[in-house]
């Protein structure tokens, strides 16, 4: 076999690999929403605030945050512009790095 | 500047910012007694201090791996704007710093752990700037450490890359939330059962829910870790622990 025609199997291996990967994750995160009943999918933290007020009910919270998003949108919208500048950098930089070696390695052929 | 002295200045920092009346997924604003969120706070500064000084040195050697440096910090940026679903019924995110950390080494994952963190603190209430000392200690620096030293164990003991990697960042994002329920403990002991029956209270709370989002995140670091490797080869050699790879 040709060393091109090998390097094209290797990447349609890596492909189905990292495709299997993608949806094995996706499983981790999607199977829990329909196998667990009658749970509300709070935040973890907020499980722990009930369960310190549970030990010492006494506890004040003795500083509150210094600004807090209005609404649950305005939250979602803030962790969503989160998510979209760190996957958007990590995007250019495997586009710009990928292209890079690409060129490099056409000049070496 | 030498390491040790990096260190002295640290511990230098650490001792002179204790008060002095202290003998002694994240934490939330406010629920952690003051005492707690000034010690943990110190107990930070030194990885802080030498989490710069690496990157520094980094960046000097090589200006190339600013780009690479700022791909990690998207990747936690990324990672812990997520909020997953797990078995437990209740929601939490992954870290991302197991990536940077093998890369690039614990401490400057704590810098960018904090740059993260203190974004979530300011402008999702998520986390808090009283707790933010606390909150770096599990995120920034125990899971950076726990990373890199799971790393550097099975590179050592020959295993293979992918398993490093793996096992690198799902334990250094599992052990950050005992980490949170360890000092959720020492801060609220149980009446009855004291610092373990808290313990395991809490750790049933934030390390369970984590467990499948460990893998996850181990999965996902995989994932951009053979990115990197196929396409930044040449980054890579230029960093101490690639070095020998051709």
């Amino acid at each position: 076999m040709s060393t091109e025609a090998m390097k094209r199997e290797n990447k349609s291996f890596t492909l189905k690999y990292n495709i299997l990967l993608i949806a094995l994750v996706i499983a981790l995160a999607g199977i829990p929403v329909f196998v667990v009943k009658d749970a509300e999918f709070a935040g973890a933290d907020a499980k722990a605030e009930a369960a310190i007020t549970e030990i010492n009910p006494d506890y004040q919270p003795w500083f509150s945050s210094i600004w807090e998003p209005p609404s649950g949108e305005i939250e979602s919208l803030l962790f969503a512009l989160q998510a979209a500048l760190g996957a958007g950098f990590i995007g250019y930089y495997l586009g710009f790095v990928r292209g890079r070696s690409k060129r490099e390695s056409e000049k070496n052929d | 500047m030498s390491k040790r002295y990096q260190l002295l200045l640290g511990l230098t920092l650490m001792f002179v910012l204790i008060p002095q009346a202290a003998f002694g997924m994240h934490i939330m604003e406010g629920f952690l007694p003051p005492v707690w969120c000034i010690s943990w706070g110190a107990i930070v500064i030194p990885f802080l201090v030498m989490g710069l000084f690496s990157i520094q040195k980094t960046v000097k050697e090589n200006p190339r791996l600013k780009m690479l440096l700022a791909m990690v910090g998207a990747f936690t940026f990324l990672l812990s704007a997520l909020k997953i679903p797990s078995v437990t019924g209740s929601c939490s995110h992954p870290t991302g710093v197991g990536l940077g950390a093998i890369i690039f080494g614990p401490t400057a994952m704590t810098v960018l752990g904090v740059i993260v963190l203190l974004f979530q603190a300011i402008l999702l209430a998520h986390g808090g700037l009283t707790t933010l000392g606390a909150n770096t200690f599990s995120m920034a620096v125990i899971g950076p450490l726990v990373a890199f030293a799971t790393f550097r164990i099975i590179e050592k003991a020959k295993g293979p890359r992918w398993l490093a990697v793996f096992l690198a960042s799902a334990l250094g994002d599992l052990l950050t939330y005992v980490t949170t329920s360890i000092q959720l403990a020492l801060a609220f002991p149980a009446e009855t059962g004291g610092f373990m029956a808290s313990l395991v209270k809490f750790s049933g709370i934030f390390a369970v829910t984590q467990i499948p989002l460990a893998i996850s995140e181990g999965i996902l670091t995989v994932l951009v870790f053979n990115a990197i490797t196929t396409y930044s080869r040449k980054e890579l050699k230029s960093l101490k622990i690639f070095a020998k790879e051709a």
